[in-house]
């Protein structure tokens, strides 16, 4: 269970997360939630703000410290191999305070990649085509979170986490990145998305995990989700009401 | 005032007809101030580097030390190298008091402080601004640290820079460990106060015009390098 092995490692789901507690400071903020995250599924976090969804996804990628429970990717437990697969898009990117290329170089010289045609191709995919020389913190809200996403496309992950990919962008941004996802769904990746855009978890979305206050309420096929929430804190979350 | 103006009349005859004193004193100012910079950034950059990204007993001790190092008086700096390399101090088999050498020592104690402060609070900003990618990414150490440095390099010039308008005015500590010998330790600094002294101001006025000139052209390559990195919002 704690040798990894290459076959293994190619392979990080199904990722099982079992009784996890995480806490920041004196905050219980993940208190014992379990869930199964299926290979090749495009699971949508939702919940109100504070429910823990961030922080949920950051403890998967291994940058928070777990205080109880563990998780496991294929039943392998996280580690340095393993994270080198996964990919993270942040809510408010971190560009480096370079222009765009050397923002993509950075990566690949991290991640050992070689190929300027692919850092090409993938700045062309995420519309930023052309943009090398720009300095990266001066693009816009929308370009920078393309840009965020082209960095972790680069890396051509196993398991996607995205966290409020698309919050305040422009349809465009938008639409470009929802397409981005079902395209690396298709190729085989695992994503895990956090979103408040019930239109947007419809659309992506095989699987839902609905977090309340630092727990999973329930987890479940999408469509069943949203025809039949079992939570009558799901159906006020839904319905757009105020969860107390 | 015809005094005046016949020292600032005498001193850019001294500057365009190249004096042959005047630049001996200019050069060796020039070398004593950037071997002391050089070797401060040496120290400098990797020790400020070492003490912003990890965490270790007595850390905030040391940063206190360092940043108190920054208003160091240069004269009590003088008096402890005098006193270390002196004939009858611990360090006087070396024969360095009264050369260049002490005053490089002099000026490196003087400016390593500034160097150490100032980097430690420019790569502790920006690793805290890249840990959460970085962590995500799985970057090792050494090319995490190679990149603070990269992407700070407009913030690190800005110390390198006041490092070096540290160490080029400094008289202090150099006219203590360097004695001020003709054609051996006259620096400008020092040339300037002793001829001041005798009366010869068109010397020491040429030579604060050069000292003048040198710190505005340091502050103009300042100025323009972080408009140029802020309009690139690299800083």
């Amino acid at each position: 269970m704690y040798k990894s092995n290459k076959k293994n490692l190619m392979k990080l789901t199904p990722i099982e997360v079992i009784d996890l507690s995480v806490s920041l400071g004196k905050d219980l903020i993940l208190d014992k939630v379990s869930c199964s995250i299926k290979n090749n599924s495009i699971t949508a976090v939702i919940g109100p703000n504070g429910a823990g969804k961030s922080i949920f996804l950051q403890t998967i990628n291994g940058l928070t410290n777990i205080d109880n429970g563990k998780i496991t990717f294929n039943k392998i437990y996280n580690n340095d191999e393993i994270r080198n697969k996964q990919a993270m898009v942040f809510q408010t990117p971190t560009l480096l305070r370079r222009n765009v290329k050397s923002n993509m170089d950075f990566v690949s010289n991290v991640k050992n990649k070689n190929g300027k045609l692919i850092i090409k191709n993938i700045l062309k995919r995420v519309g930023l085509e052309g943009y090398d020389n720009k300095p990266a913190r001066l693009l816009s809200g929308g370009e920078k979170q393309r840009l965020s996403l082209a960095r972790a496309l680069l890396i051509e992950p196993s398991v996607l986490l995205l966290d409020e990919p698309t919050a305040n962008l422009d349809p465009f941004s938008l639409k470009l990145i929802e397409e981005i996802i079902l395209e690396e769904s298709k190729k085989g990746a695992t994503i895990i998305l956090t979103t408040h855009d019930m239109a947007q978890a419809k659309r992506l979305a095989s699987d839902i995990i609905f977090f309340n206050k630092g727990k999973i309420l329930e987890q479940t096929d999408a469509n069943v989700f949203f025809r039949n929430p079992l939570t009558k804190e799901a159906k006020k979350y839904i319905n757009g009401e105020i969860l107390l | 005032m015809n005094i005046l103006l016949e020292a600032f009349a005498k001193s850019f005859e001294l500057v365009f007809t190249l004096n042959e004193d005047l630049f001996e004193i200019l050069l060796l100012s020039l070398k004593v101030s950037g071997i002391s910079l050089l070797l401060s950034c040496l120290i400098g950059l990797p020790l400020g580097t070492f003490l912003a990204i990890k965490s270790f007993w007595g850390k905030d001790a040391f940063l206190v030390l360092f940043n108190t190092m920054m208003g160091l008086p240069p004269v009590v700096v003088g008096l402890i190298v005098y006193l270390l390399v002196s004939r009858s101090g611990p360090f006087g088999w070396l024969g360095i008091l009264y050369t260049p050498t002490a005053m490089i020592i002099a000026q490196m104690i003087l400016i390593t402080p500034i160097i150490v402060s100032l980097t430690s609070q420019i790569i502790e900003e920006i690793s805290q601004e890249y840990k959460s990618l970085f962590a995500s990414l799985v970057v090792p150490s050494h090319k995490a640290i190679i990149a603070y440095l990269f992407d700070a390099r407009y913030s690190i010039l800005t110390v390198v820079l006041a490092g070096f308008g540290r160490a080029i005015s400094e008289v202090g500590a150099v006219i203590i460990v360097g004695g001020n010998i003709d054609h051996l330790t006259r620096v400008m600094t020092t040339t300037i106060a002793l001829e001041t002294s005798k009366g010869n101001l068109s010397l020491a006025l040429a030579l604060g015009i050069i000292l003048l000139s040198i710190a505005l052209t340091t502050n103009f390559i300042l100025i323009r390098l972080k408009i140029r990195a802020k309009r690139r919002m690299y800083v």
